[in-house]
């Protein structure tokens, strides 16, 4: 794949650096070489791949937000589609550009509003109470990533959507497996393969219409094919999206908000005496840690970045998690700061395409936080942090901690 | 068809309301061509005032702007449908047809609008969905062909069949016939019905039996009347029509306003220029934001007292009558005082 691009390759003033974003060194602590390619210039090219790559913010917005000439149909990975054949059916909507996007992405703005989530939010807050409750009742030392960040998402966000009870184990699987997918048929991928024939299955059937509860946002879907605003065959792909996209994302989210308040009694008295601010919190939280760390786009046609000419048909490598921290954009960058603004942060992406779930996303950070806040007075940490080693997000394995309760 | 205003500009420049001129940065657009396109219909070019990307938008949005009114301070709010291309992000197309016994937009936007005006905007929203189908018939009356336009150029990019019926006074009135040409005349897709030279239409004779059509309309009432009337074919689903909208408001006042922070009793003062989330931010209160283009709905809040002039793309016309929440990174205050839950 790299032989076509590096016979013609870029422009000269862009240099070329061999950096590879998908191994486990920058995987394991990405910071560094974040550095390297925000300072190199505004547009790299990075080696190993035949790739551009952009790391500033100002050009990631940029990339993020004109799909006229980034497209995201010919794949948001590694891979273009135009040259290659995707692992499963493209997303409708993440991989998918006007007009065809238009429809499904509609139909889930509407059943994703913070409008209609409100009809979700006191039973998620009551179900976060118990959560907290259960894990309280289990003693002082727990692991904020396997006793609270997957057990929340997973308790509720399956049954919002309606899936059935069995099964549920096949979520967290295919999440990962989707978001290593983005990056190169790498061990990550290759280590994933082995099991996914039985979850992809599980998930494609979980799609259909007969295995949705009725009045969850999946029947929902299929009630919007029924209108006509969608076809019956972009149902279950939407449907697919949630799945997908929906549960990692989120289980990262909320460890990583915990994982950035820990240690941090000032930060937590605070929040326990204002709540008002927990919303901040989220979001620095998702600044300074990016769930999702990278996606790419296409170039449609030649397209100029910061004074450079990207060919068409090229793949553009866009870092949301340098993004995030860029000093051009972002006083103090590296550090979690409960008075910053972190308004604008591409941590959820940006135009078109902007995570469609991010409201879901903050409503479970946020019932979790309130019920731990109303029974914690303070959270630190017991042992290091293990990260969970992702193509494209940046989770953990464990986060050791001890409470103390109220 | 087409010509410029030429000599009409001098005339207009006169009459152009201070409001106009004074507002000309956030949630503004500039008028960057005006052009009589049909007798009777201008065609106004959009941009924003720094030239940036515009919200993003798909067919069968419109936006509300801000229109001057004759003498008054707060602008009238009118609905345009977008009948330009989406892929070209830095300008909106509208056509406005002069109705002289109108409310009033329709003349102002004629009559004293001219090209480097700023005009206030909101949106855009979509009231209009295109929904996906194996074919589509759209039915346009007069002026109504502005959503349908944008609609039959995505028809083609998809590749999918589509005819249009284009009902008219006199085809002299009728805009866009040139850009129908191009996008599908050839292959015999656009019957223009013109009732000067070919008396009243025959609609019914257009009525789909085949489920897999789907009609698109808009126009004047007793033509979308008679369209929703046909029903669904057997199987089918029913017409979508889009209504000129009888909605009749005002825009915000130019002036500045005052807005509150409930919780806190911060206060500020929201120029003409900015934002009610910069405004907050000077005196201490984040209202966290994302996209900053009333799209992503991050910055959803509740309004306690006052009455928002909504400029979002995301609140449909009923959530925007309750008056109970706003998006204050682009909507404003119609009133000199706005309470927020904040």
């Amino acid at each position: 794949m790299t032989a076509s691009t590096a016979t013609i390759g870029p422009r000269t003033e862009v240099p070329r650096l061999d950096i590879d974003p998908f191994s486990d060194a920058f995987l394991a602590d990405p910071f560094p070489f974040h550095e390297r390619l925000r300072e190199a210039a505004p547009v790299t090219y990075l080696e190993p791949y035949g790739v551009y790559a952009v790391a500033r913010y100002a050009e990631v917005h940029r990339a993020l937000t004109d799909w006229q000439g980034l497209q995201s149909a010919a794949g948001v990975g590694l891979s273009n589609f135009r040259k290659e054949p995707p692992w499963r059916p493209p997303s409708v909507l993440l991989e998918a550009d006007p007009p065809r996007h238009d429809a499904p992405r509609s139909v889930l703005v509407k059943l994703l509003s913070p409008r209609r989530l409100r009809a979700l939010e006191a039973g998620w807050r009551a179900d976060a109470a118990r959560v907290v409750d259960e894990m309280l009742a289990r003693g002082r030392d727990f692991d904020a990533v396997t006793d609270l960040a997957e057990v929340f998402p997973l308790r509720v966000f399956p049954d919002a959507i309606g899936l059935g009870d069995s099964g549920r184990e096949h979520l967290l699987p295919y999440g990962d497996f989707a978001f290593n997918a983005f990056g190169p048929r790498n061990r990550l991928v290759e280590e994933g393969q082995a099991g996914i024939g039985p979850t992809m299955a599980w998930i494609d059937a979980q799609c259909r219409r007969e295995n949705l509860a009725p009045g969850g946002i999946g029947q929902q879907i299929w009630e919007a094919a029924d209108r006509g605003e969608i076809t019956a065959e972009q149902a279950p792909f939407v449907v697919r999206s949630l799945l997908t996209a929906g549960v990692d994302t989120t289980v990262t989210g909320i460890a990583s908000v915990l994982h950035a308040l820990a240690d941090r009694p000032e930060d937590w008295r605070r929040l326990r005496a204002d709540r008002s601010l927990l919303p901040r919190v989220f979001e620095e939280a998702v600044r300074l840690e990016s769930p999702v760390q990278t996606f790419f786009r296409t170039t449609t046609q030649p397209v100029e970045l910061a004074g450079v000419e990207i060919p068409a048909d090229e793949k553009v490598l866009m870092f949301l998690g340098a993004a995030n921290r860029d000093w051009r954009r972002w006083h103090d960058p590296h550090a979690f700061d409960l008075h910053r603004d972190p308004s604008g942060h591409v941590g959820f992406g940006m135009g078109l395409h902007q995570c469609v779930g991010q409201h879901l996303a903050r409503l479970e950070a946020v019932s979790v936080l309130d019920a731990l806040l109303d029974r914690v007075t303070a959270l630190e940490t017991t042992g290091p942090a293990r990260r969970h080693l992702n193509n494209t997000l940046r989770g953990f394995e464990a986060l050791p901690m001890r409470l103390t309760a109220a | 068809m087409g010509g410029d205003l030429g000599g009409g500009n001098a005339v207009i420049d006169r009459a152009r309301s201070a409001a106009t001129e004074r507002r000309a940065s956030a949630g503004t657009l500039r008028v960057a061509r005006k052009r009589v396109v049909a007798e009777g219909v201008v065609e106004l070019t959009l941009v924003s005032p720094d030239g940036a990307r515009l919200p993003d938008w798909a067919p069968g949005a419109h936006i509300d702007l801000v229109v001057p009114a004759d003498g008054a301070d707060a602008g009238l709010v009118r609905q345009y449908s977008l009948c330009g291309d989406r892929w070209r992000p830095a300008e909106y197309r509208i056509m406005v047809q002069r109705e002289a016994d109108g409310r009033g937009g329709s003349v102002a936007i004629h009559d004293r609008v001219a090209e480097g005006d700023a005009l206030g905007f909101g949106g855009p929203r979509n009231h209009f969905r295109m929904a996906p189908a194996a074919e589509y018939l759209f039915v346009a009356g007069g002026i109504g062909i502005t959503p349908l336009l944008p609609m039959i150029d995505q028809a083609r990019r998809l590749q999918q069949p589509w005819r249009l019926l284009y009902l008219g006074r006199s085809a002299r009135r009728l805009a866009g016939l040139a850009e129908l040409a191009e996008l599908g005349g050839a292959e015999d897709r656009v019957a223009v019905h013109a009732a000067d030279e070919l008396g009243r239409a025959d609609l019914d004779a257009w009525r789909p039996a085949d489920p897999a059509v789907r009609v698109f309309a808009c126009g004047p009432n007793r033509l979308l009347d008679a369209v929703e009337a046909w029903g669904a074919p057997p199987g089918g689903l029913a017409p979508r029509v889009e209504r000129f909208t009888a909605q009749v408001s005002a825009g915000a006042s130019p002036s500045a306003f005052e807005v509150v922070a409930a919780h806190s009793g911060a206060t500020a003062t929201v120029d003409a220029g900015e934002s009610v989330v910069d405004a907050l931010r000077r005196v201490g209160v984040d209202v966290i934001t994302s996209c900053a283009q009333g799209v992503c709905g991050t910055c959803e809040t509740g309004v306690l007292a006052g009455d928002p002039d909504h400029r979002d793309s995301l609140l449909d016309d009923a959530e925007r009558a309750r008056g109970d929440c706003m998006f204050p990174c682009v909507s404003r205050s119609r009133a000199a005082r706005l309470v927020l839950d904040l």
